[in-house]
């Protein structure tokens, strides 16, 4: 077998070429191997950092205290360390953003699904997705200077720094999350079922929320779980607009500091390192990654499961 | 060995004596293929002369396409892919361990059922397959480039414009790009798998004749389902019937007078 | 009134609903943008882009805040953008079926829901603390660029198997090795999508502000950052920085701030859906 070409030119030798260009692939595939083991690094030092600073501050706090106490007022003289209150902010303004976003996103999603006619899908989609990608930075102004001052012109109560406004912006911010993945999760249905409801006669409303949603649900419920997370692992907005002093409350009315807030707070100020005020960051920290991680891996395991029952 | 040449028969004894004594170009010696626990080739074995079209015909599904891409071991990208036996080119395995890949796929060139044009231009699909062996010199890849395509038929058509995009051609015109694309690295063997069968009768009439002209310089293995093409351009056949050769002879032979019920059933039409 | 046409007007009535739902969002952001406008417009010239940042809410310009963003895009682009597009490839062309494979793939789906803040933490630890960075902006951009890391994973990874499997067939029956066909046909052919996802990426880490917070990029930072070691501030944090403070004429900068912000992350944006759109109009396979 002739492995040269008649006429063609050979400057080395067709041996010494070949071996050369196996070794360039396998450099080129330990390269692009240790790019991707980046990430599984990233997530080894996630893990790393916050469990052994949290380790740290476990060593001064009790967890007992930790869990139980009400009060977190780590920067004051008097320190009490009770993840509670700062919990209890978090998940007020997360209860609030998906009081919002759920029924406006759920509501989207069926009506692009089955009102909207294509041209309208088509055009109204990227517009939604606009929602997301306004820096969270902005939102905050707006929920601080334009959403709580239009409140208080009803609810008198109103203090300048609360719940509400900040639930409020980030449920708006969290809309295009929770239409676009319950859309996919309709999306998804066999069209025998669809096909079946409508040959009987039902309307499309009675379609969607008889059959669709509730086939869909597993779906959209990963979808509104993710939606949970990336609330609560909001901090911009409840930094800026929810107020900065921790209080165990459940009334949207009043200034509440969430988990993310409070990690911001500590670090825009002089808390020197290594002490113990600045180790709260990490246990603050630990606690959200918890939460996140535990969200994040329901939805997934939801939408595995999801798939499995379609394939 | 005829020693005098008297008459247009001798002539021809003569030239079936020397394509006998040649080496065989391609060869199968018990070829089994397996996918996973799926056997999808059965015990074949076939000799293929140098410089000759041969056509492996058979119903859908027959394992026609695998056995083609033995010889330039595409199979070897299908994970649950496993061969027995021996599967030769110029009397060397090409599945023994210290075979350069590479270098095989560019003595086995490939036209594949679909025409898979790179989405670049008429020229940049062409130089390819010289420009990853390191021939950059644009004169070299003009003159290689111009010689293709002008094998493949197909310079007239594109000869203006070689820097229009090649998904712009007809789907005939593409296919014989991907032809001249082939030709220009400079195979010894070409494999075409179904190459007429996305295409309109007057192109496939084209490539046809192609098939034919290509025959003097190059081997030619081709699978169609289009038995009638099988007559027309082949030297030898072989019917594949659900994995395993039933029949491979002269083309004539097969098709005027196949020994085996099988065969003349599938020619005669009846399944498949 | 029967059934049936109680159910016409439940119908109906839900599709006008769906109309509301649907330009709420939009709406209330068109509100948002107007007030922006109306507040900030004034502060907008040239003074306010090229004065530093000040006490005075009047002399106060965001001249450190964009050098300090454009420094940040170019340094985490050039950070993530061939460690994600070479992760990709890897992901999608070269790792087998398996656990390894299956393990790395829920690993980036996890990192892309972890809370950027918690990225700030780990780039604490990492680039300020163990490896000296100090809170400059080798150490924001490090930060920014594991952030934004699996967004260009995913799109490279969506753009690559997007190419048809006949071109990368073609090329190997052309005796081309695996990285000369994904060098030469692949990515050439996946660039429209892949570059999509590279603008989309870099928009979300040109707006973030609290993982920067978090590593120490400082809110008043009197000086143009010269060196990837210096320390620096961004726009979204002189925007936080200017809304914390109660003087009013801050929150006026702070608009004009946003203005400009805005006008960045939206050019950006609309950039990337017009390649797309393009992307999707080219000729088809």
């Amino acid at each position: 077998m002739q492995f040269g070409f008649s006429g063609l030119p050979a400057k080395v030798s067709g041996f010494n070429i070949y071996y050369m260009t196996r070794a360039k692939e396998y450099i080129i595939e330990k390269c692009l191997f240790f790019s991707a083991l980046i990430t599984v690094l990233t997530t080894i030092g996630i893990l790393l950092v916050l469990a052994i600073e949290a380790v740290d501050f476990f060593k001064e706090v009790s967890i007992i205290d930790f869990f139980t106490d009400s009060q977190w007022t780590p920067l004051f003289s008097e320190k009490h360390f009770g993840i509670m209150s700062l919990l209890a902010g978090t998940l007020l303004t997360t209860f609030i953003a998906i009081a919002v976003a759920l029924p406006i996103g759920l509501t989207i999603a069926v009506y692009l699904s089955e009102y909207a006619p294509k041209s309208f899908r088509k055009t109204i989609k990227p517009l939604l997705e606009v929602l997301a990608a306004v820096p969270t930075v902005v939102y905050g102004f707006f929920a601080l200077m334009v959403v709580t001052p239009f409140l208080q012109n009803f609810i008198p109560t109103l203090s300048g720094f609360n719940a509400l406004s900040a639930g409020i912006v980030m449920g708006i911010m969290i809309i295009p999350f929770v239409s676009s993945l319950s859309e996919d999760a309709l999306y998804a249905v066999p069209k025998s079922l669809r096909e079946a409801s409508y040959g009987m006669g039902s309307t499309r409303f009675q379609t969607s929320f008889k059959v669709l949603i509730p086939a869909a649900s597993s779906g959209i419920t990963a979808s509104v779980i993710l939606a949970i997370s990336r609330a609560i692992g909001e901090t911009m907005i409840v930094a800026i607009a929810a107020g900065q002093i921790p209080a165990l409350t459940l009334n949207p009315l009043e200034p509440v500091q969430t988990i993310t807030a409070f990690i911001v707070q500590v670090s825009s100020g002089d808390v020197p390192f290594g002490s113990l005020e600045h180790k709260t960051i990490f246990a603050a920290g630990i606690s959200l990654f918890a939460l996140t991680f535990i969200l994040n891996s329901i939805s997934f395991w939801i939408n595995k499961k999801y798939q499995q029952q379609y394939e | 060995m005829v020693t005098k040449i008297e008459s247009v028969k001798d002539y021809q004894m003569q030239e079936k004596a020397n394509t006998e004594t040649k080496p065989y170009k391609l060869e199968t010696r018990n070829v089994n293929v397996y996918y996973s626990h799926n056997k999808v080739l059965q015990d074949v074995n076939i000799q293929v002369q140098p410089n000759t079209v041969t056509a492996l015909i058979g119903p859908s599904g027959c394992g026609k396409s695998t056995y083609l891409r033995l010889f330039n071991r595409m199979n070897d990208y299908i994970d649950t892919f496993r061969k027995e036996g021996d599967i030769l080119i110029d009397e060397k395995d090409i599945y023994h361990k210290r075979t350069k890949i590479e270098e095989l796929r560019k003595t086995v060139g490939m036209v594949f059922q679909k025409p898979n044009p790179f989405p670049k231009s008429v020229y940049e699909n062409v130089a390819y397959g010289l420009r990853i062996q390191g021939i950059n010199k644009k004169n070299l890849l003009d003159e290689i480039v111009e010689k293709s395509i002008k094998q493949a038929a197909l310079w007239d058509e594109v000869k203006d414009d070689l820097k229009k995009n090649a998904l712009a051609l007809s789907g005939g015109q593409q296919q014989r790009l991907c032809i001249a694309r082939t030709l220009a690295v400079e195979p010894s063997v070409i494999l075409m798998d179904e190459p007429a069968s996305a295409l309109d009768p007057i192109s496939t009439a084209k490539i046809e004749d192609l098939i034919y002209k290509l025959k003097q310089h190059y081997t030619i293995l081709i699978v169609t389902h289009n038995m009638q093409q099988a007559g027309r351009v082949s030297d030898k056949t072989g019917f594949f019937y659900l994995g395993e050769l039933i029949e491979f002879g002269d083309t004539k032979q097969i098709f005027t007078n196949p020994k085996n019920e099988k065969t003349e059933n599938y020619i005669r039409g009846r399944f498949g | 009134m029967n059934n049936a046409a109680t159910n016409r007007i439940k119908d109906k009535l839900f599709k006008y609903f769906g109309i509301v739902c649907t330009l709420i969002g939009l709406t209330v952001l068109a509100i948002f943008i107007i007030d922006i406008l109306i507040d900030g417009v004034q502060r907008l010239d040239w003074k306010f882009i090229t004065n530093l940042p000040s006490r005075f809410p009047e002399k106060a310009g965001i001249l450190t805040a964009w050098t300090g963003t454009l420094w940040i895009f170019f340094l985490t682009a050039i950070i993530a953008i061939p460690l994600g597009i070479a992760a990709g490839i890897y992901l999608e062309e070269y790792s087998k079926k398996g656990r390894l494979a299956n393990l790395l793939e829920i690993n980036i789906a996890n990192l892309a829901g972890v809370p950027s803040i918690i990225y700030g933490i780990l780039g604490l630890e990492i680039f300020v603390r163990v490896l000296k960075f100090g809170g400059s902006l080798l150490a924001g951009s490090f930060t920014l660029a594991l952030l934004i890391l699996p967004i260009i994973i995913v799109s490279t990874r969506e753009a690559v198997k997007a190419v048809p499997k006949t071109i990368k067939e073609a090329s190997f029956a052309l005796g081309a090795t695996k990285w000369q066909t994904i060098w030469n046909q692949v990515l050439p052919a996946a660039s429209s999508n892949i570059i999509t996802g590279i603008i989309l990426a870099l928009a979300r880490a040109v707006g973030e502000t609290a993982p920067l917070i978090v590593i120490g990029a400082l809110a008043y930072v009197p000086f143009v950052a010269k060196t990837p070691m210096d320390e620096f501030t961004v726009l979204p944090m002189q925007i936080f920085n200017w809304v914390s403070r109660p003087q009013h004429g801050f929150i006026i900068n702070a608009a004009a701030a946003i203005i400009i912000l805005l006008c960045v992350v939206f050019v950006m944006n609309g950039i990337a859906v017009y390649l797309r759109n393009r992307a999707q109009r080219k000729i088809q396979w």
